[in-house]
């Protein structure tokens, strides 16, 4: 599933990095913690987090994420967003709390037979 | 060859700078996909003890056909008991520094299980310098 897909289907809103839309999903990973998902996020993940600062877009850039997810409606700072447009990684933002949207995104993931 | 990295304490809209630039030379240089991802978590996690802890550092990579060393070299306060700093979960950043999502504890422990050697030496009131080896084949 792309990127792109993905935010059609939960209703996500693109923030930036549209130029990113594409890109693969190969997994997810829920965490605020960023050494968290330093070492144990997987290349290809959707990264749900509240962080909203810079250094998320280090860390996406470094580890290859495919998106960023923002919970609660929370917005990229001004620097985050103009790393994700450079790096062409989305984020994107969901009106919904940590555990609901993680739940909704597994279950695109890793469907029922 | 050998390549340097400033670092600078306290500034972390630029953490992750210097490891991003090694992970493009590593990348030029036909290291593998698995590798490079462990290096660069190693390398990431150094890069933001400099910025977190210390007043500035310098990243030393050296590279030869068999071999990828990183030494990382701070200015800071030093850490005054190493074992206790190594355990998972210690950490002494400041409050604003966790609400960020630093200050897990999990920086030392990522970088020891990322890289083939990890050491350590740190004079208190003086800096920190880690040394990371990493096998290429
Ligand atoms: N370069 C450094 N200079 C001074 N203290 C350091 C340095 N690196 C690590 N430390 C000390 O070791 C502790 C644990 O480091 P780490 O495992 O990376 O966790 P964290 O950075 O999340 O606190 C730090 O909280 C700090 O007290
Ligand atoms: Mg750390």
């Amino acid at each position: 599933m792309t990127v792109k897909e993905l935010s059609e289907k939960l209703n996500l809103s693109i923030c930036c990095g549209a130029a990113g839309l594409d890109r693969e999903i190969r997994g997810g990973y829920t965490s605020d913690l960023l050494s968290d998902v330093m070492g144990n996020a997987q290349e290809g993940a959707v990264w749900v987090t509240l962080q909203t600062h810079k250094n998320i877009m280090a860390i996406a850039s470094l580890k290859e994420l495919a998106a960023i997810v923002l919970v609660k409606g929370l917005q990229p700072e001004e620097d985050t967003a103009a790393e994700s447009e450079n790096e062409e990684i989305p984020i994107l933002s969901t009106t919904l709390e940590t555990f609901d949207i993680t739940g909704q995104i597994y279950q695109l993931l890793h469907p029922l037979p | 060859m050998e390549f340097n990295y400033n670092l600078e304490g306290g500034n972390f809209s630029r953490a992750g700078a210097a490891s991003s630039e090694v992970k493009k030379l590593l990348k030029q240089l036909n290291v593998s996909p698995a590798l490079i991802k462990r290096i660069v978590i190693a390398l990431y996690e150094a890069e933001v003890n400099v910025v977190a802890h210390a007043y500035e550092g310098v990243m030393n990579v050296v590279f030869d056909n068999q071999t990828i060393r990183v030494k990382i070299t701070d200015k800071g306060p030093g850490i005054p008991d190493i074992g206790l700093a190594m355990q998972e979960g210690y950490s002494t950043a400041s409050p604003k520094v966790r609400e960020m999502g630093f200050g897990a504890g999990m920086g030392l422990p990522n970088m020891k299980k990322n890289c083939d050697s990890l050491s350590i030496e740190s004079q208190v009131g003086v800096g920190t310098t880690v040394t990371m080896i990493t096998h290429l084949q």
